[in-house]
């Protein structure tokens, strides 16, 4: 499903006189209208694709009109190419100011997945201005914010944006309905999005890949022959119920439910004929429904157990846990070895790495080595440019021996003060991107004790979405900034993540305990994963906020690494 | 009060007046004799050009500006040629026509401003006679030339010249001739004698005025309203016509007995008008004739001049200025003598009450009988708009006030705005301004052009006042003439940049509306790029300063702004200008310092210029990221050769680099390629582009067994994970044989539990029995149970005396192994 099809569906359009809808690619476009429209991102690369539809009609001397909606905004690179591809004069332009879309009660989207390979790989910061249109957008429908925190240049940035922008407007004087603001931008935090997912909203998006907020379900889930796209939302009763819950509680669930559904229908028996016609009329068709979507979630667990309870899944999971927690790390190299000689996962084998390397804080040369010549050799030559992304991001990194990099610190730093030397602060900030996700992991108590066993069932922290065993860094950050009314005492912390933290008083003046005071705005910069979603919504019910998370897409590890492998255009 | 009525005249039912605006300011020595005067309606300003036609470059004629009380506003000799006429745009700029049909534009104080041509033709024939008149469209000018031919520009900001076509039996100039704006058409309409031709843009028509006589004579004056909507005609033998000017209709036609051909001829109207008049003006005398045949005859004792306006004509001579005009119906009802109209009751009554008379309430009873308090307070109130003098203005309106507190709900806005307005208006009147607007053209021009106008003369403290007086929002009003006033401030050539920015700054601070790169603009235009410079440092918006900067030429500040703005959108204009300013070392230079700019234009570059990247990383010695380029430059290359050779200079940079890691992958990844192109051509494997692995599986699939070994060799595969790779092969394709000598051939890096998984995966549980004996003891239970051996793992287990492996069997035992479930429980018992 695509954001458009969420606004404005195929009738509707029909009903506008489209007659038909295509996708802008690299092909010929084989329409025969006399107008074409042209809805899309303001990219480069699809632009260029217009101007060769164009050029192609003037070629044989055909004549049609040409509109382009840049949406959510135009920008002057596009129009340049227009005019490079010289049919500047023959396109119409236009602007659709769509920022977001609510894919939920609590999510909305600005469905921008580009925005993290643009924005922090390619470092063109074009989006920044788009996510700070979107906040003062938020701004002007809600009132004031009292308060907002961010972490992460991005952030820093887009609250600059978003700052300039109030300035500029007018001031309405409107009631408060939103507390807080937190921005944060997806660099803090590489750990939370590169886990397994293991919370059953998650679950779905690794496995069937949830599209705005809608999935599509296979014949082996729907056990017909057809597939059903499914809309999951808090509409939807019986997902609404197990969407935050961690899997191995999902069954318990979906079979309780099912007794309730059953007796539900039971009720029938005996019952006479005025009662059968109540029952009809007001129950029967919420049952159907209800009896539906159940069918079709049990379904879908049964497919996730089929893939995920085996026996290298568990494994799978084990060595992640061992990579948080630091233990194991000579085993959990081995496992990612095996994982690449049996060949069993490009993108799996890849996340994996990426783990082992944030957590520890770099792989020891001889391991970098070895590991990346067995992963090219395995999947193509052409990742030695996904190696030198991940690089670039501190993903994937060779460890530095504690002195070279306090050496290569202060030089960089010096040059930094002199402000000439751009160029080699830029070729040295890669080295000196480095994680530090032991120490933060002590600091902010990340990793529960192990000790104890964890009942998944009555989940005590935030920890329960990846199984008790690891508390997602994003979210920690966020609970405790709240708790603390700031970044006070947190220093540490921040000088970990590189800082850019800031702390601002915005313009309400609301009593402080207002139910507005405490609806925090989450937004992500670069996109959040629905595990960090279901652990703000368990963060919200136990300290009493209500979380509305924005994010410019959502994301999971897949689609993270995917706009980082080396033959993305 | 009772004299207001003294200047009055009646004409037919209603009355003229006569109302002195000023005593001019001025003292010209010759008065107004000789003259070329413009003086622009709506109480503008009027240039003078005396003997304009003289030739001597000796004695060149003065041309004086003054406003319309006569104040000196700007003076300077005439250099250029002969002038024709003299006009002013509706944006106060004065319109010098000359001879050889240019025209040259001044500002209000003199300073030329610009120039343009009425035409190449013009220059021989020359321009006998110039109009300069205003429309809808604007200002515009029309001119005869020596050829009889007619020329139009209806708007002279946006000209378009349009030569009218050729009026036959046209000699010279014609008689007269008048600019006429009709149905959204700019025509002219002159006289030939007796006849009278409308000539538009295609055709020159003959038309005949209704009703007049065959026998009036030559037309040889002709005149329209302030509205284009009335004409009026005067013919040789004394004549006058009045009419629509559409010629639809005669209003009066009137014999002046006299012959000559007066110096001017205007319509003195005004919005209902009961009784619109035309005025003629002779040297001696002033006529003015009613549409009811009366006229009122005035002695003129000094040349003047007649101005038009939308509600009477201004008549100016050397030592004052008048307003003459039909007395407004609401004047008349009040002040007319003995006039029981209920404004001039209450009007009365307030008198009375002033002196403490109870008359007051007597005039108040009666008011209040008829019900009519309210009309009379309007009355008032709309008179007092039009009186001219502040003392009947105040009379009027305190009465309006008295009889307001009689009424119970009354709607105070109007009394409220015209208070307001009249003081506008008295002040903008004062001679020292010089603008002698009545409330009628006050309302038609409106507030907005008021204050524009203000500001051309640069009035700033009064445009100023006004504006917070009649609360204007900030952004219209004052930040408006701030704007103007900083605009002005920084042609002021004698001081110095330092405080003129000073200046600017401490005034405009932070006025919402107002621009500082527009002020900045400005002091570029006037040539003062310094202090353009320093007044872009209080613009707080980075990306607002960026255009100028560039037109400016500094770009590298323009870079570092846009940069500082966040707005990619700028930064990338900004790099584009540069990148056809610069030549390329220094552009790749600039962008060098800007990382954030540097990474725009690469994405760009990636997708739109190749080649450039390419240099953008070799001037910046960039050898990883030039290496990367060569690699991915490589993958869309077709033939085999050129993308070899691209990978070889991508080796080179990754040394260069010192990337040696890359630098032998890619060697790694040349030798592959030339491995697969070679099998290719024998085999026909269609290998060229795979990786490692795939192509030993493809090759181990094809049976090539001898060139995988040779892969695994020459590329150095880890033993795991090419036994792993060969299992599956030959167990996929079934090679079961095969598959046992391979087993055989040494041990087994990766074990034996995988042999038998494979197999079971291959539903082969015979072949994995085979391989269940080799397996370490510590997997023994694994694999039975992956070949479902159930009893021989539970006797492994109860063996090892494990507990996980023991409950590992127990989950695989189903109800019908009771006995199996027995032994692992006792087992698993006994162990505790």
């Amino acid at each position: 499903m695509s954001p458009l099809d969420r606004i404005a569906n195929m009738s509707t359009l029909k009903q506008h006189d489209i007659v038909k809808l295509y996708k802008v690619e690299y092909k010929a476009t084989v329409s025969l209208s006399d107008q074409l429209c042209f809805l899309i991102r303001p990219r480069i690369q699809t632009v260029k694709w217009i101007c060769d539809v164009v050029n192609a009609d003037k070629a044989v001397g055909r004549f049609r009109r040409y509109k382009i909606i840049f949406t959510p905004q135009r920008f002057f690179a596009c129009e340049a190419v227009l005019e490079e591809e010289g049919v500047f004069g023959d396109v119409t332009t236009d602007e659709w100011a769509f920022y977001l879309l609510p894919l939920d009660d609590d999510i909305l989207s600005m469905e921008l997945p580009e925005f993290f390979h643009d924005n922090f790989l390619a470092g063109d910061q074009r989006w920044l201005r788009t996510v700070g249109g979107a906040l003062h957008l938020l701004h002007s429908v809600y009132g004031p914010f009292s308060k907002l925190y961010g972490i992460g240049s991005c952030s820093q940035m887009t609250y600059e944006w978003w700052r300039e922008q109030v300035e500029q407007g007018e001031q309405g004087a409107r009631p408060a309905e939103i507390g807080s603001v937190f921005l944060i931008d997806r660099d803090v935090d590489f750990v939370t999005p590169l886990c397994s997912q293991v919370v059953y909203e998650g679950l779905l998006d690794d496995i069937f890949r949830i599209k705005c907020g809608c999935v599509e379900f296979g014949p082996d889930v729907t056990s017909s022959d057809r597939s059903v796209k499914v809309m999951l939302n808090s509409q939807d009763k019986v997902f609404n119920e197990i969407r935050n819950e961690h899997f191995s509680n999902v069954f318990g669930f979906l079979s309780q439910k099912a007794r309730n559904l059953q007796t539900a229908y039971d009720k029938r028996q005996g019952m006479d004929i005025k009662q059968m016609k109540t029952f009809v009329s007001e129950e029967l068709k919420g049952l159907k429904q209800e009896h539906r979507l159940l069918s079709l979630h049990i379904g879908a667990s049964e497919s996730i157990m089929k893939k995920k309870t085996k026996q290298d899944f568990q494994e799978l999971l084990q060595r992640e846990h061992c990579l948080l927690e630091g233990f194991e790390i000579r085993e959990s190299i081995s496992f990612i070895e095996e994982h690449i000689n049996r060949q069993i996962s490009m993108m799996e084998s890849l996340r994996m790495l990426c783990l082992l390397s944030i957590t520890e804080n770099g792989l020891l040369p001889k391991d970098y080595r070895s590991l990346k010549t067995q992963y090219l050799q395995s999947y193509g030559f052409d990742h030695l440019l996904t190696f030198s992304n991940l690089r670039q991001l501190g993903l994937l990194v060779e460890q530095q021996g504690a002195e070279t990099l306090t050496v290569m610190e202060s030089k960089v730093g010096k040059l930094v003060n002199d402000k000439t030397a751009g160029k080699i602060t830029d070729a040295f900030s890669s080295l000196a991107r480095r994680s530090h996700f032991r120490a933060l992991s002590r600091k902010l108590n990340l990793v529960p004790k192990s000790d104890e066993e964890y009942d998944l069932r009555v989940p005590k922290d935030m920890a329960y979405i990846f199984s008790g065993a690891y508390v997602p860094l994003s979210c920690r950050l966020i609970e405790q900034v709240l708790e603390r009314d700031g970044w006070a005492g947190l220093e540490d912390v921040t000088r970990l993540l590189n800082g850019h933290e800031f702390a601002v008083t915005g313009g309400s003046r609301a009593e402080p305990n207002s139910d507005a005071q405490r609806l925090v705005l989450v937004l992500f910069l670069g996109g959040c994963t629905f595990s960090e979603i279901s652990a703000l919504r368990f963060l919200g019910r136990a300290k009493g906020y209500k979380f509305i998370v924005v994010t410019t897409a959502v994301t999971n590890s897949s689609r993270l690494l995917e706009a980082l492998l080396g033959n993305h255009a | 009060m009772a004299f207001v009525t003294a200047s009055w005249n009646p004409l037919g039912e209603a009355f003229y007046r006569k109302v002195e605006l000023y005593e001019m300011c001025w003292s010209i020595r010759d008065g107004l004799r000789d003259s070329l005067v413009a003086a622009a309606p709506y109480g503008g300003p009027i240039a003078l050009l005396r003997e304009p036609l003289r030739r001597s470059p000796s004695s060149r004629p003065q041309l004086e500006i003054y406003s319309a009380s006569g104040a000196a506003i700007a003076s300077f000799p005439w250099k250029s040629g002969p002038v024709v006429q003299l006009g002013w745009s509706i944006s106060d700029e004065l319109l010098c026509v000359q001879e050889d049909g240019s025209v040259l534009i001044y500002d209000l104080f003199g300073s030329f401003k610009r120039h343009f041509s009425m035409g190449q033709e013009v220059v021989q024939s020359q321009v006998l006679e110039a109009k300069v008149f205003h429309s809808p469209y604007g200002t515009g000018i029309a001119i005869v030339t020596g050829s009889s031919r007619f020329t139009l520009a209806t708007n002279i900001e946006d000209l378009k010249l349009r030569r009218l076509p050729e009026v036959p039996g046209l000699q010279g100039r014609p008689a007269s001739w008048v600019v006429l704006t009709q149905d959204r058409q700019t025509k002219v309409l002159l006289s030939i004698g007796p006849e009278l031709y409308i000539l538009d843009n295609t055709s020159c028509t003959a038309v005949c005025p209704p009703g007049l006589s065959p026998h009036a004579g030559s037309i040889v004056h002709m005149s329209v309203s302030f509205s284009y909507k009335y004409l009026s005609l005067f013919t040789d033998s004394g004549h006058l016509w009045a009419g629509l000017s559409n010629l639809q209709d005669k209003l009066l036609e009137f014999d002046t007995k006299t012959t000559e051909r007066p110096k001017q001829m205007l319509w003195c109207r005004r919005p209902k008008s009961q009784q619109p008049s035309v005025v003629l003006m002779w040297d001696r005398l002033l006529l003015v004739v009613g549409e009811c045949n009366d006229t009122i005859q005035f002695p003129v004792e000094d040349p003047s001049v007649l101005v038009g306006e939308m509600d009477g004509v201004r008549i100016i001579n050397s030592t004052n200025q008048e307003l003459l005009q039909e007395v407004p119906l609401v004047c008349q009802d009040i002040f007319k003598i003995a006039s029981m109209a209920p404004g001039a009751l209450l009007l009365e009554a307030h008198r009375e009450y002033e002196k403490s008379s109870q008359k007051a309430d007597e005039y108040l009873r009666e008011i209040k009988e008829q019900n009519v308090l309210e009309e009379a307070v309007r009355q008032c109130v709309e008179a007092a708009a039009h009186e001219y003098d502040p003392a009947t203005q105040k009379s009027l309106m305190r009465a309006a006030s008295f009889g307001k507190c009689f009424l119970t709900d009354f709607c105070s806005d109007p009394f409220v705005s015209t208070c307001r307005e009249l003081r506008v208006l008295n002040a903008v009147r004062e001679s020292g301004v010089g603008m002698p607007l009545t409330h009628t053209q006050f309302k038609q021009m409106t507030l907005q052009v008021l204050i524009d106008r203000l500001l051309f003369r640069q009035f700033y403290p009064l445009a100023i006042e006004i504006c917070r007086y009649l609360k204007i929002p900030d952004y219209q009003g004052v930040s408006r003439v701030l704007k103007h006033w900083a605009s002005c401030k920084v042609q002021q050539k004698d001081l110095s940049d330092e405080a003129i920015a000073r200046a600017v700054c401490v005034k405009v601070g932070e006025s919402p509306g107002v621009s500082y790169s527009h002020i900045a603009a400005k002091a570029y235009e006037c040539g003062r790029t310094e202090l353009a410079i320093k007044l872009l440092d209080f613009e707080p918006r980075s990306g607002e300063q960026v255009p100028l900067l560039l037109k400016m030429k500094r770009s590298h500040l323009a870079l570092s702004k846009a940069v500082e703005s966040g707005d990619t959108d700028l930064v990338y204009m900004v790099v584009t200008h540069l990148k056809n300013e610069m030549n390329r070392g220094d552009f790749f230079m600039t962008l060098r310092n800007q990382p954030v700019a540097l990474s725009l234009y690469r994405q760009f570059c990636k997708l739109q210029e190749q080649e450039t990247l390419k240099d953008l990383y070799n001037q910046d010695d960039n050898h990883q990221e030039l290496a990367n380029y060569y690699v991915t430059a490589s993958y869309r290359e077709k033939k085999l050769e050129s993308s070899l050779s691209l990978l070889q200079n991508a080796v080179d940079e990754y040394n260069k680099a010192k990337n040696d890691f890359a630098a032998k992958a890619t060697e790694e990844e040349m030798r592959l390629l030339r491995f697969q192109r070679k099998l290719d051509d024998e085999k026909g494997a269609g290998l060229l582009g795979l990786s490692l692995q795939v192509t030993m599986e493809t090759l181990l699939s094809l049976g090539l067994h001898k060139q995988a070994e040779q892969l695994y060799r020459d590329f150095k595969v880890p033993d795991k994970r090419y036994w792993w790779l060969k299992l599956k092969s030959l167990a996929e394709k079934e090679e079961w044989e095969e598959l046992e000598k391979f087993s055989k051939s040494k041990k087994s890096p990766i074990g034996y539990l995988a042999f038998v998984e494979v197999c079971m995966k291959y539903n082969n549980r015979n072949e994995a029995k085979k391989y269940i004996c080799k397996v370490t003891p510590e997997q023994k239970v694994k694999a039975h149970l992956a070949v479902g051996d159930l009893e021989s793992a539970a006797d492994a287990a109860i063996e090892h005396k494990s507990e996980s492996e023991i409950a590992a069997v127990l989950s695989r035992c189903s109800a019908s192994d009771r006995l199996l479930v027995d032994r692992l429980n006792r087992a698993s018992g006994a162990k505790k």
